[in-house]
């Protein structure tokens, strides 16, 4: 492990000067927000609304092999449409300027069974807000994995590897789990905290539904095809999990991203949470398809910069922002899907043991941010 | 089990068809007009009245109510991807055989949506619709003898009682600037020479304001006439007094476009509790502004303190209403018309 701070050639001027280079690159876009926008996203939402339609009739009849291979293919990217580039980007806002009830953050539910509300907290508020603060940001390893040397280690974390297949094929309900903070409201007294049984209540009943319909209502609707129905949901599910679960590892885990002590983010200036934002997010590069398939999140720090720009604007910025990289002497981690999952993957089972070498003595840079390298 | 019972049902096992969607919101792929559906309408064509004002002819969507003649619609329209609420007059007759209907609008200097209805907007577009309302209305009983005083875009719920009544005995008194500017002009003079109507046009780019002691002059019989007057707060003000100073208040009927705004206050933090965001605010701008301010999904309508469409608990604090100044507190059930309202000290709004 390096204790190098990549950001140490950087003055604080610099870094304010960077700031205001970001809210310059910020305002162009909000000021050219518009038709055009608006109507992006209702065409995304139509085109997976029908997409989701159309795989499930066609499921009616997946007793015929052919159908239930094109049923569950586009059930798959039905639901990946619904997370990614809908979900998770109306939940942050994006779309609230159009001013449409139908396609706000307040109004939206989406198909997982987390709900909503409950994501939008442990999500916007406390990961966006403390991205990659160890002890800060749940986001780092979800409460269950070790993925910076700076995370204490324990045998728990030997099983680690597995617990992050587990983790990405039951994606939804990690996350469901994940937002309402289970492992640490599962402990005495916190169980009978009116507020914490409220929130359980609430995923329940998401789930309930959730299951109802994908195992239940869909499969006795296509009557003998009963059983390659509820097999192909099921399919579907998992593809979706495993998909945002690989896209979303991309973007804090791949080798090159920076995490923060707790401490390095007291008085933190915009230009500071900017260049944090900058240092912990990773890309992912690839064909506009790919882009879309991810939701933008391969965008990811232009997404950390900005995350309430509208999703369809990430690539233009990204070229801007990419530029700032080169100028300020930083590096802009990025990398095709594979070689960042792999990447990410690679550090679960590495980090799964023990550091190697004894722990580097921590610096404190001049004004007071550490940052480890890992 | 009644065939509402039965229907309730079968939406339910829908509902889990969707979830978490809503079976409506597959519909509306497809109809967005149809019965049941949140009210909508389709704009079907655009017609120039004046060089700035334009008649927007809607189809509107299956849930449509009808209107009766003097009312106003608030349509909701996406002008550059922002949906935006405002409320106009309908000028079509009610009883339209092809069940469209109109409303005709002004375009105002800086005004997003009448800008955007009158020079931008494009047959097909589909609109958010509410059901008509207002109560500048005629009576059950048509009136022997009427009178109209309007000005500017005043004259819009007027044709629509035009449109719709055949009276025995109408005067219309109507300013606009120059004669090119009276929007229905050759409808009104169509009138006239059918002796339906008895028109004067004031044109007061030339002869400047109406004065409204002329009125003896131009009407003797004024204070026999059930009278409609709609225009700037200039002339309805003059009129309420004019009405008042001879005991005939209960004769004159008048609709407001504009609230006329006297107080200002102290202001306050803001918080919205719903969305959890606070913001500050001071005690000029409407509560309403503040809110689309700060991203937070706000209902709104006329944007003057008519249609409430714009109502919202207010759960702590005070506000000023910015016409009265009157200062209203927070109490259990209190709503406040956010688009008249400021911030009279902190003050948590339910949005």
């Amino acid at each position: 492990m390096t204790a190098i701070d990549p950001t140490a050639h950087l003055t604080a001027e610099q870094i304010e000067e960077l700031g205001r280079e970001l809210d310059a690159i910020r305002d162009e876009v909000i000021a050219s927000r518009g038709e055009k926008d608006a109507a992006y996203i209702r065409k995304v939402i139509g085109a997976q609304r029908k997409l989701e339609l159309a795989s499930r009739a066609v499921l009616l009849f997946s007793l015929f092999p052919p159908a239930w291979v094109i049923g569950t293919a586009g059930l798959s990217v039905a639901k990946i449409m619904d997370n990614m580039e809908i979900g998770h980007n109306i939940l942050h806002g994006q779309w609230d300027w159009m001013r449409d009830p139908k396609i706000h953050s307040t109004t939206w539910e989406w198909d997982h069974v987390s709900p909503a509300d409950q994501w939008k907290h442990s999500h916007n508020e406390l990961h966006h807000t403390y991205t990659n603060v160890i002890g800060k940001d749940n986001d780092l390893g979800y409460g269950i994995m070790r993925v910076d040397e700076d995370q204490k280690w324990h045998p728990f974390h030997l099983g680690q590897p597995l617990w992050n297949f587990i983790n990405a094929c039951f994606f939804e309900y990690g996350i469901a789990a994940y937002d309402l903070e289970l492992g640490k409201n599962l402990h005495k007294r916190r169980r009978n905290n009116p507020e914490f049984r409220a929130r359980a209540k609430a995923v329940g009943r998401k789930i309930r539904k959730q299951v109802l319909k994908d195992y239940v209502v869909h499969p006795l609707l296509s009557g003998p095809s009963f059983l390659p129905t509820l097999a192909a949901t099921f399919t579907a599910n998992l593809v979706r999990n495993i998909w945002s679960h690989s896209v979303i590892m991309c973007g804090h885990f791949p080798e090159g991203v920076q995490v923060f002590e707790r401490r390095s983010i007291k008085g933190e200036t915009r230009g500071q949470w900017y260049l944090r934002q900058m240092m912990g997010s990773a890309n992912i590069s690839g064909s506009k398809a790919m882009h879309f398939m991810t939701g933008n999140l391969s965008h990811q720090i232009e997404h950390h910069l900005f995350p309430d720009l509208p999703s369809n604007r990430y690539a233009e910025v990204a070229v801007k922002v990419r530029a700032l990289f080169e100028k300020y002497e930083l590096e802009y981690v990025t990398g095709p899907l594979p070689k960042q999952v792999f990447s990410a993957w690679r550090k679960v089972v590495r980090l799964s043991l023990p550091n190697k070498k004894p722990k580097a003595p921590v610096i404190v840079p001049e004004r007071e941010k550490e940052l480890v390298a890992a | 089990m009644t065939s509402t019972a039965l229907r309730s049902r079968a939406w339910k096992l829908l509902e889990m068809v969707t979830t978490p969607l809503l079976p409506s919101d597959y519909l509306d792929l497809v109809s967005p007009l149809r019965a049941g559906a949140d009210l909508r309408g389709r704009i079907e064509a655009v017609h120039p009245e004046t060089g700035d004002a334009a008649t927007i002819v809607i189809r509107p969507g299956r849930g449509w109510r009808g209107h009766t003649a003097g009312q106003y619609v608030r349509i909701g329209i996406d002008v550059d991807g922002v949906r935006l609420w405002r409320a106009y007059s309908l000028t079509s007759p009610t009883n339209r055989p092809d069940g469209r209907v109109t409303i005709t609008v002004k375009a105002i200097p800086d005004g997003k949506v009448s800008n955007h209805l009158v020079r931008r907007a494009k047959p097909g577009t589909l609109i958010q619709l509410d059901q008509a309302t207002g109560d500048f209305v005629l009576p059950q009983a048509k009136p022997a003898k009427v009178l109209y005083l309007t000005a500017g875009s005043g004259i819009t719920p007027v044709m629509g009682m035009l449109r719709d009544t055949e009276f025995d005995d109408a005067v219309m008194i109507h300013s606009a600037p120059q004669p090119q500017d009276v929007i229905f002009r050759s409808e009104l003079h169509d009138l006239v020479a059918a002796e339906k109507l008895r028109l004067t046009e004031v044109h007061t780019d030339i002869h400047g304001m109406l004065d409204i002691a002329r009125l003896d002059e131009l009407v003797p019989d004024w204070t026999e006439r059930e009278t409609w007057a709609c225009g700037p707060a200039g002339l309805l003000d003059a009129a309420e007094k004019h009405w008042s100073e001879h005991g005939v208040p209960e004769r004159l009927h008048t609709e407001r476009f504009r609230p006329s705004i006297v107080a200002t206050g102290d202001g306050g933090e803001v918080t919205f509790s719903t969305t959890g965001r606070t913001v500050d605010a001071d005690g000029a701008t409407p509560l309403l502004d503040v809110g689309e301010e700060a991203g937070v999904l706000m209902p709104s309508g006329c944007r003057m303190g008519i249609c409430f469409g714009c109502v919202t608990p207010l759960k702590a604090g005070a506000v000023r209403d910015l016409r009265t100044g009157e200062i209203t507190e927070a109490e259990p059930g209190v709503l406040i018309q956010t688009c008249v309202s400021a911030a009279a000290g902190p003050c948590d709004i339910e949005r």
